[in-house]
């Protein structure tokens, strides 16, 4: 294995939560951190690296502020991350319909749905700061959808019982990163912003016990280069790629978060990966990725499953009492509006029983046959047009006349790295944002909750934070030529050689292929002791295997893509283990992390409080070294911890 | 039903900006119907590494056509032989048993080829920088329904807004001109009552950045509008000269 910079010992686990009762906490902490003058915020650099909605936000806030900001992102253009591929919608405390929403039902509906394992304060925070989102996105020209009279509209979604949700058609990511990417580069535009497409972060520098910097590879002429900083802001999304297989981009990685968790960086409750219950079902092994169809289909789908197992006739032959409308039986107030877990598990069971439906057997139905018949093809096309005409190009089957068929897959990872309240790593000046960082969704995350953190951590906590960091840092000279940017360019360049050098005989993607199996199957939806163990042990054989037979043809020094998703996938073999270690640690079940040996009698997940109530920050200790494992114990004052219920 | 498919493939093979290109025959067998363009691209790929040759480079990156990274010109068409979707949505299915398929990348002068089929869009970020946003700084925004905006305004807004970016109109263009592209963000925000404010700005600086690029003029013939992945229509054009002409009345710019 390629050698790594020694890392340093990052110390305590602070979460630093700020005094006071919960409303008051982020307008006391606002006032009690220190401000960087305006006339010096020209004197600091910050490097942004990912350029979805909390990269760009950040780059873009942090530049009106007057700090020179570096921003970077693995695409052709900063208008491409993988937030623009969210469909449904963005949840804001608005209360416009009336309907009993708050600030306070919001951050109490998004720390149940995340099963008491998140941070009070934190999502608290995101709550609060849900409204001025909006009001943000609607100044920049985003186009919410509206009602007649001119103003906002609202839908509900999974796991709420309130309409909060905003949305753009079904391409609601797609115009709120546009509105971040047009605010990115109206600074680019302006010079305060300079932007390095097509740059990929392959290490981050430490300079006497703080980050001052990333090496980066040009990915069109393989050009290793280095950058200072005096703080760099990591939001490089999340690492559900691991599992070959998942509704990410294919260029979606956990490079930067994993060479940050090697520098001491601790990683946060890698376990807590989410399986979304709404995709479009594998066809064969041909298959590179999953479509995800939005939650906001189960606002007027009906999931169903033929009660006898094994039933092969078409959809509508089956009469409606052969039909079992499973999530209405067993959660009647919830019914298909569950939280995603719930969801994805009893698509699952269904399978597991034999009642899954069409050829492969792992899929269930998603009916619109009713709602059309109460409000008209035409409604349904307004609503969910774009999702229904995608469904049909994909499949070549009609959901406004056949059932859709859908499968749970994986979609987003509520762990990511160990943030404190000011959404600081554990390495001082090492701040991560949006998916890549574990903060605000426990072990599940809401639907249309991904977007709201991302611009919450973005436009309104990291312009705050990051002057509240550089305030207490004395300027200094620093520059690339610093001997750290040396040692770390060198140790890029070495484990590069060492890729192009095996020349073995297996694909980069077969490799992938076969840990995204791993994964799937004994740390996918639910897990137990024997399967995690097994799991652990076959990645450490596909990663020996991978760094003797992995085959990279080509050189450095061009445009590389078998290079590239080399360098990802080796970085995804060790993060593979590291998920089923605390996967294995992590005896109970919550959220999206099934243990099946902690379940209620009716097969619904069982936590246990007195001895997981905490989240789970690992420590890298070197190659081969087992983790250390420290824990952040959750308080809660607000909110009484109770067994989730939907039913 | 599945079924599985013996194809020829003719593909633009480029080392880099300054190589010359050429194209390269290679058989793609085996393709099952369900396979998508580029999974078919991802086959041919494995099977060129197993044999000790460089594989095809290609753009790509959500494969659920919304973040406009992947491209191709497939047998003179951008996108394909389908309307309104990306490649990255194309299915195998479309295609007969021993066809030919030529795949090239986007040819603008706007566009260079950086390596086979990826070429460098970086031009259109410019536009952007130069003008394609609202000035509203974080912070302050008033509430959010402070303005009413009808139903109807704000759907032509996003029926502009959502451009990808892809760049198939200017690929398409015998005149390689990006009007759809720069048309598209004009009328997205100058439709809006929040965009008002810099319109006259907005699209003198944007049409300055496009000809300095390289884009050649729109001649109406409105193939860009036929290609787009998400039909955006020619509207838009309309809209970008008419708040042209009104801002160079307006100015003295």
């Amino acid at each position: 294995m390629a050698n790594e910079v020694k890392s340093r010992n990052a110390g305590k686990l602070d979460a630093k939560i700020p005094d006071g009762t919960l409303s008051e906490k982020w307008t006391n902490h606002k006032f009690q951190m220190k401000l960087v003058n305006p006339a010096n915020k020209r004197k600091y650099e910050i490097i942004v690296v990912g350029t979805g909605l909390a990269g760009a936000s950040a780059a873009a806030s942090l530049a009106e502020l007057g700090y020179n900001v570096k921003s970077f992102c693995y695409q052709d253009s900063a208008r491409r991350a993988h937030s623009i591929a969210a469909q449904g919608g963005i949840n804001a405390a608005k209360n416009y319909p009336n309907d009993g929403d708050s600030v306070f039902r919001l951050f109490y509906d998004t720390i149940k749905g995340g099963d008491y394992r998140s941070r009070e304060a934190n999502v608290y925070r995101l709550a609060e700061l849900s409204v001025n989102i909006i009001d943000q996105c609607v100044a920049q020209g985003v186009p919410f959808a509206r009602e007649y009279g001119g103003l906002l509209d609202n839908r509900s979604f999974g796991g709420a019982q309130v309409s909060r949700t905003f949305y753009a058609r079904g391409q609601t990511g797609q115009q709120l990163l546009l509105g971040a990417y047009s605010a990115l580069m109206k600074q680019v535009g302006l010079g305060q912003v300079k932007l390095y497409p097509r740059h990929e972060l392959l290490d981050i520098v430490i300079v006497d016990g703080a980050a001052r910097g990333i090496v980066t590879r040009d990915m069109e002429t393989g050009a290793i280069e280095s950058f200072s900083a005096n703080a760099v802001i990591l939001a490089t999304g999340g690492y559900s790629n691991v599992y070959y297989l998942s509704t990410n981009a294919k260029g979606c990685n956990v490079t930067a978060s994993w060479r940050a968790y090697k520098k001491g960086a601790f990683f946060g409750n890698p376990c807590f990966t989410q399986i979304h219950p709404t995709c479009i079902p594998v066809t064969g092994d041909h298959q590179s990725k999953l479509t995800l169809m939005s939650e906001s289909l189960r606002n007027d789908g009906r999931v169903w499953v033929p009660k006898q197992a094994g039933d092969k006739r078409a959809p509508n032959e089956i009469p409606e009492d052969e039909r079992d409308y499973y999530l209405e039986r067993k959660y009647p107030s919830f019914g298909n509006l569950v939280p995603r877990d719930v969801a994805s598990r009893n698509a699952k069971e269904m399978a597991d029983a034999g009642k899954g439906v069409g050829s492969s057997g792992k899929a269930v139905y998603l009916d619109f046959a009713d709602a059309i018949k109460r409000l008209g093809v035409e409604k349904i096309k307004e609503k969910y047009g774009n999702l229904f005409d995608m469904y049909k190009q994909i499949t070549d089957e009609d959901p406004y006349k056949v059932p859709m068929r859908i499968y749970p897959a994986v979609h987003y990872a509520m762990g990511g790295l160990w943030v404190d309240y000011n959404l600081m790593t554990t390495v001082p000046g090492l701040f991560a944002a949006g998916e890549c960082n574990f903060s605000d969704h426990g072990a599940n995350r809401l639907g249309a909750s991904a977007l709201m953190q991302g611009l919450a951590d973005g436009y309104f906590i990291l312009p705050y934070t990051v002057g509240g960091y550089l305030a207490n840092l004395k300027a200094d000279k620093l520059t690339a030529d610093h001997e750290a940017f040396k040692e770390a360019e060198k140790n890029v360049k070495d484990r590069i050689t060492k890729l192009l050098s095996i020349k073995g005989n297996k694909t980069v993607d077969e490799f992938h292929r076969e840990l995204g199996l791993v994964m799937w199957d004994y740390v996918g939806m639910s897990r137990n002791e024997k399967g995690l163990k097994h799991a652990i042990e076959k990645i450490k054989e596909i990663r020996e295997d991978f760094w003797k037979n992995v085959k990279v043809l080509g050189e450095n020094e061009e445009l590389n893509q078998s290079l590239e998703k080399a360098g990802r996938v080796a970085d995804f073999l060790e993060l593979g283990e590291l998920i089923a270690e605390d996967a294995l640690h992590r005896k109970e079940s919550c959220g999206g992390h099934f243990r099946e040996e902690s379940q209620t009698e009716e097969n619904e997940a069982k936590r246990d409080d007195k001895n997981f109530s905490y989240a789970a920050a690992w420590e890298y200790k070197g190659d081969g070294v087992k983790p250390k494992l420290n824990k952040e114990e959750l308080v809660f004052e607000n909110v009484k911890l109770t067994q989730r219920s939907y039913k | 039903m599945e079924r599985t498919l013996n194809l020829h493939l003719k593909v633009w093979r480029q080392k880099n900006r300054n190589a010359e290109g050429r194209f390269v025959d290679y058989e793609a067998n085996n393709i099952s119907t369900e396979m998508s363009f580029l999974e078919m691209l991802d086959v041919v790929n494995e099977k060129l590494i197993k044999n000790g040759e460089d594989p095809i480079a290609f753009d790509h990156d959500c494969r659920e056509g919304i973040c406009g990274m992947c491209s191709l010109f497939i047998n003179g068409r951008p996108h394909g032989p389908k309307d309104a979707i990306t490649t990255c949505q194309l299915h195998m299915r479309n295609f007969k048993d021993g066809e030919t398929i030529v795949i090239e990348p986007w040819r603008a002068r706007a566009f260079p080829v950086i390596k086979d089929l990826i070429v460098d869009r970086s031009a259109f970020d410019r536009i952007m920088a130069a003008g394609g946003f609202i000035s509203a700084n974080t912070g302050g925004a008033p509430d959010a329904n402070a303005i009413p905006i009808s139903k109807n305004v704000a759907e032509d807004a996003m029926d502009a807004a959502q451009c990808i970016g892809c760049g198939a109109c200017v690929a398409v263009c015998k005149n390689s001109s990006a009007m759809l592209f720069v048309g598209a963000k004009v009328a997205h925000l100058g439709r809006l009552p929040q965009g008002k404010a810099e319109r006259e700005r907005r699209v003198i600086a944007m049409v300055n950045q496009m000809e300095k690029e390289g884009f050649g003029a729109c001649t109406n013939t409105e193939a860009c509008s036929a290609e787009c992945p998400k039909e955006i229509s020619m509207d838009v054009i309309a809209m970008l000269r008419r708040e042209y002409y009104r801002a160079m009345l307006k100015t003295e710019e």
